[in-house]
């Protein structure tokens, strides 16, 4: 299945969850926060949470900013 | 009793902020170093203990191999101030501040700023009410940055914002204070803290802000691109307290004329 990834398309196994995805992209265990179809997905959730075809996910963390 | 001229002193009242008190009432931004070791003893040198972030996709940023910006600014030390900067929407700030507090452990703190356009980035006020509400109500603390409009001053208060911070000019532009009565006249009107945002370019400028009675000042390009960082960020912790001092110390009145300070008897010529 294919999911946008911060706006890019990315081809992940059927029903990869959240934890399945920030692995693939080398950000596990980094501080970061992420949300899909616009809506958070806490922490706690990324391990049961699958993916869709087609969903919208946003990876994001903290960087220098006033 | 002997009858002496009661003297009205302001009020020193410690800089709170989401039921902390802080000692330092600089706060800095994390933007625009060099790299994150400049940033680490730039905020350090500051004595900052509020420090600004933004949120943004992992692929921008740091190298994957560079340490994350929240190790080397740790929550654990300092109070993260995550902002809403580059959001030109409501729709748009108010995501990225739940996106913030997902990624600060649920902290609450927020910095909303909703921008107008790219030439000024001056405050979008329309938008910022709008996101404002709908972030007091899902329960954020916010800290608003906005025009040095005294009236909408006055209703991001009544909204229920926790700190109102109009800018001194706009950012990044180290114009300075531009309009000092307009600050002053929040300052007079607001019972939470009021922290000029935006505008300073030296270290003179915090202190006017302070000189007006502002609880604080918050500032990133002033020190980040100075041609030293690490030795304004001093200047700016010392223009602080000299400013706050000033302010407490009430100064003197402004007179047309002069006033001489030696005494005009027992001259000898």
């Amino acid at each position: 299945m294919q999911v946008q990834v911060n706006g890019e398309t990315m081809e992940l196994p059927e029903g990869a969850t959240v934890a399945a995805l920030v692995e693939k992209m080398a950000l596990a265990g980094k501080r970061l926060a992420v949300e899909v179809n616009e809506d958070i997905v806490p922490r706690s959730q990324h391990t049961e949470f699958a993916l869709s075809n087609g969903d919208r996910v946003e990876v994001v963390h903290a960087i220098g900013g006033g | 009793m002997t009858e002496t001229p009661e003297i009205q002193l302001p009020e020193d009242k410690p800089l709170e902020i989401a039921g902390r008190i802080y000692q330092s009432r600089l706060l800095v931004g994390t933007g625009k170093y060099r790299d994150l070791m400049e940033t680490g003893h730039a905020i350090e040198m500051s004595g900052a203990e509020i420090v600004t972030v933004a949120v943004r996709r992992t692929n921008l940023g740091q190298n994957r191999d560079e340490p994350n910006l929240l190790d080397v600014i740790s929550p654990e030390h300092y109070t993260i101030l995550p902002n809403t900067a580059g959001c030109y929407t409501a729709k748009d700030a108010v995501r990225t501040c739940k996106l913030a507090r997902e990624l600060l452990d649920g902290r609450d703190l927020v910095k909303l700023e909703v921008l107008g356009e790219h030439k000024t980035l001056y405050p979008n006020m329309p938008e910022t009410l709008v996101a404002a509400e709908a972030l007091i109500k899902d329960g954020f603390k916010v800290m608003v940055y906005c025009s040095d409009d005294p009236l909408l001053a006055t209703r991001l208060e009544e909204m229920g914002c926790i700190a109102i911070m109009p800018l001194g000019a706009p950012i990044g532009s180290g114009l300075g204070i531009q309009n000092r009565y307009n600050i002053r006249l929040i300052v007079e009107n607001s019972k939470v803290p009021v922290l000029v945002d935006a505008g300073v370019g030296t270290a003179s400028d915090a202190t006017i802000a302070m000189e007006l009675g502002c609880d604080g000042v918050l500032m990133n390009t002033a020190i980040a691109q100075a041609k030293d960082p690490i030795k304004m960020a001093n200047a700016m912790r010392l223009a602080i307290e000299a400013g706050r001092e000033a302010y407490l110390a009430g100064r003197m009145p402004k007179k047309l004329y002069a006033s001489a300070s030696s005494p005009l008897d027992g001259t000898f010529f």
